[in-house]
């Protein structure tokens, strides 16, 4: 008995090591991080809770892959506030406090005759990837588009590429791509006769609203993945709550990913909010 | 002393727990009660008239032998009195502390008749200390290694309890914990004023110096599924103390605005992820000046009193009367001490925001009492009558639904139609052969004592299913959706309590 628990502990023990660190675009790196028991387990659309150190809060991250052989998982992350600043100053060799998963539902994919088109804004770019993987393996026809405000600001361009049959870039500016919106590049496709049966979109929030409001009158299926404020990931808090359909859901339990066309989208951009404050003043406590 | 008649011992006066008053513990986390000095412990011990068949025995759900342990007491055998609960009970200080005495061993005792009962709540836990500042708890005598493996999912109190079970009759124990830390309920749900981390903790340390193993940021179902468990892992068992964690709602107008918690959110931002000393730590609590609590049962209290601590001006919504709600005697008194506002027959109706979505008031419906219910309980009945208060912060504090993803993840361990797990209401069998369950996830949420009791009889019948005493074929695991869980039914005491 005496040697089982330190064989047991050792073999359930994940380090969440930072295995791979890179700087995709100004303060956003593209990271592995050693987690074998999550990386077997993760489906496409799933996320993780992550908390960097033991003073951290708990933050939900998109992943954008995983190597299952490795015991890797990959995330994307941008300093947008304390704590993911908190991630990005740290190195390869350095270890997460925990890292939780994997939680959520998987994205939903269906074998289509017509195209699956997914849509990804800035950091979320990432998190469309492994649902893009999974078309492929079905035969699918998949088209993505990524959009950002300009070129060096676009993300996973080229493991999107290997991914779908065709990515169609945008930039607010026009300095790569079409000019204007990822909805521009969408409108393009339906006009160039492109039958799209479902999109799936992540990123900020204006952006999903837009593609949602764009593809309700054309009856197209339309699945959006819900950043929303997260404690515990597992359904225990309801800090994640979501008006979907004029019900209240879990977006870490019965989501991340909802029908795009019946999320109450205002109220999840108010709800984003509740703490912008205290972010503030989280941010203002490390500078001093 | 012992010559003392039992009409003597009856006649003293119970030795009221020292507290720290009402507006300087507001200010403070630290525990509320003082504790008693030995001279109380034993005053209050000398008013035990050592029934012949006691009352309170039977209304301990871990049978502990309450006269022996206050007997010695009496004796000045402190060491022997924790000795003696730890028969039974290995979470002496956590029981001491959080058990609804009033409700249980103490409803019975003789001495209550006339007198007020026997204070055993507050001798359990003055042992308890006494061990705890006297070189802690000694091992207990630990059984052969049995080559047996049992996976214990979630370390609340039910886990802690069959993990301990297990392991002392040999087997190999491993924890599965989804938080950070140890403890579940205790930890993120039971304030520190009433439950010291300290406890908890020396609690988990002792059942590792007993070789149990703790992994945590494992959430079993999702990072390795039960077949994975039972199958690739090598685990013989499994038992799910995965509790009732999935917070319920009114389902009013408003409830997503901004500033309406429920009441795990809250009390988890705060106890786990010690959002009070933001920012050294990160994790952020919006709270106003003006909370609304809605409930009135334990957490109701725990959410009330943590408020307050934080500088609030609190007030209680309770749609029935104040004598029918649910907490323990104990910290409804500790609440009303510690200035929360209270409005009974009160019915939440609706919350009003904000254009920024943030909470602004809530609109009440007044209630009055009718018939009895099903419960026994007279029926809240609503008057029509409508107030609105102007508020910032809204808790609710409603109970709590089973956590979903276990039984989500594997259809076999079925569940009845509010999702609390079945199983057999004598061994604690799942429908999944190997599989067992306890505490709030058969109960839909009851209290720490009764989880640790049921986990108590889950793990003998786990141990019978280890040595092939017994088999998963033989369970009467129930079908019927409206199952109502296991309720936990008071034996009553073959004849009523007599004196010696």
């Amino acid at each position: 008995m005496e040697d089982a628990g330190g064989i047991l502990t050792s073999k359930y023990k994940q380090s969440f090591k930072i295995m791979e660190k890179r700087e995709l675009c100004p303060d956003t790196f593209f990271y592995a991080i050693e987690a074998p028991f999550i990386a077997k387990k993760l489906e496409a659309g799933q996320f993780v809770i992550v908390r960097p150190n033991d003073n951290g809060e708990r933050i939900p991250l998109s992943i954008c892959g995983w190597d299952s052989d490795k015991g890797i998982i990959n995330v994307i992350i941008m300093s947008a506030g304390r704590t993911s600043g908190e991630i990005n100053a740290m190195n390869v060799g350095d270890c997460l406090a925990d890292v939780v998963g994997p939680l959520g539902e998987r994205s939903h994919v269906e074998k289509t005759d017509g195209t699956a088109v997914v849509i990804g804004g800035g950091y979320g770019t990432g998190a469309v990837l492994p649902t893009a993987l999974d078309h492929k393996k079905l035969g699918n026809k998949i088209v993505g588009i990524v959009g950002a405000r300009s070129e060096n600001l676009l993300l996973m361009v080229d493991e999107l590429k290997a991914a779908c049959d065709d990515v169609l870039l945008t930039t607010n500016d026009g300095s790569i791509g079409i000019e204007g919106f990822v909805t521009h590049a969408l409108q393009k496709l339906i006009d160039d006769g492109v039958k799209v049966t479902s999109v799936l979109a992540v990123g900020p929030v204006p952006m999903m609203m837009a593609v949602c409001k764009m593809t309700e009158p054309l009856s197209i299926k339309t699945w959006v993945s819900l950043n929303a404020i997260m404690v515990d990931g597992t359904g225990m808090c309801g800090a994640c709550r979501v008006s979907v359909g004029g019900e209240t859901k879990f977006a870490c339990f019965h989501g991340p990913d909802f029908d795009g066309h019946k999320v109450n989208f205002d109220e999840l951009i108010k709800r984003q909010k509740m703490f912008v404050e205290k972010e503030k003043e989280a941010l203002e406590a490390v500078s001093k | 002393m012992a010559d003392l008649s039992n009409k003597k011992r009856m006649a003293l006066p119970m030795q009221e727990m020292p507290l720290h008053p009402g507006e300087e513990r507001v200010k403070n986390f630290e525990e509320v009660p003082i504790g008693y000095s030995d001279e109380m412990a034993k005053q209050e011990a000398l008013r035990c008239i050592q029934c012949t068949k006691p009352g309170c025995i039977p209304g301990c759900p871990v049978g502990i032998d309450i006269p022996a342990f206050i007997q010695l007491i009496e004796d000045g055998d402190f060491g022997g009195a924790v000795k003696k609960i730890r028969e039974t009970n290995f979470l002496p200080a956590i029981c001491g502390r959080v058990c609804p005495q009033d409700k249980q061993c103490q409803l019975d005792c003789v001495v209550g008749k006339k007198n007020k009962p026997v204070e055993i709540g507050s001798l359990e836990r003055f042992v308890s200390d006494y061990e705890r500042d006297n070189g802690g708890p000694v091992l207990p005598d630990i059984d052969p290694d049995t080559g047996k493996k049992v996976a214990i999912i979630g370390t609340g109190p039910a886990g802690l309890t069959a993990a301990y079970e297990l392991r002392k009759k040999g087997h190999a124990v491993t924890c599965f914990e989804a938080f950070h830390r140890p403890g579940g309920v205790l930890v993120y749900g039971i304030p520190r004023f009433r439950l010291p981390l300290d406890i908890i903790d020396a609690d988990v340390a002792f059942l590792e110096e007993m070789g149990v193993e703790f992994v945590y940021n494992m959430i079993i179902g999702k990072v390795l599924t039960l077949d994975d468990l039972l199958k690739k892992e090598g685990f013989d068992a499994l038992f799910i103390g995965t509790g009732a964690g999935l917070p319920k709602m009114l389902g009013i107008p408003g409830e997503n605005a901004n500033g309406v918690y429920s009441a795990n959110e809250y009390l988890t931002r705060i106890y786990l992820m010690n959002a009070d000393k933001f920012p050294t730590y990160t994790t952020p609590l919006v709270q106003g000046n003006k909370v609304a609590v809605v409930g009135a049962g334990n957490t109701a209290m725990d959410v009330m009193r943590t408020a307050k601590r934080l500088g609030a001006d609190v007030t209680c919504y309770y749609r029935r009367a104040r004598e029918q709600a649910p907490a323990r005697t104990e910290e409804l008194h500790h609440a009303e001490d510690e200035f929360i506002n209270w409005k009974f027959l009160s019915n939440p109706v609706e919350i009003m925001y904000d254009e920024n979505n943030k909470v602004t008031a809530i609109k009440c419906e007044k209630m009055r009492l009718g018939e009895p219910d099903s419960s026994g309980r007279q029926k809240p009945v609503g008057t029509g009558e409508t107030f609105i208060d102007e508020i910032d912060t809204l808790i609710f504090s409603l109970g709590c639904n089973v956590n979903p993803i276990i039984p989500s993840t594997d259809k076999k361990v079925t569940t009845n139609k509010w999702g609390i797990v079945m199983v057999d209401e004598k061994n604690y069998m799942t429908n999944k052969p190997g599989v067992f369950a306890g505490g709030d996830a058969v109960t839909g949420g009851s209290t720490v004592i009764l989880a640790m009791g049921q986990a108590k009889v889950a793990a003998e019948n786990m141990n019978k299913y280890l040595k092939g005493e017994i088999k998963w074929g033989e369970a009467n695991v129930p079908d019927n959706p409206n199952w109502p869980g296991i309720v936990w039914d008071k034996p009553k005491p073959k004849k009523a309590a007599t004196q010696k």
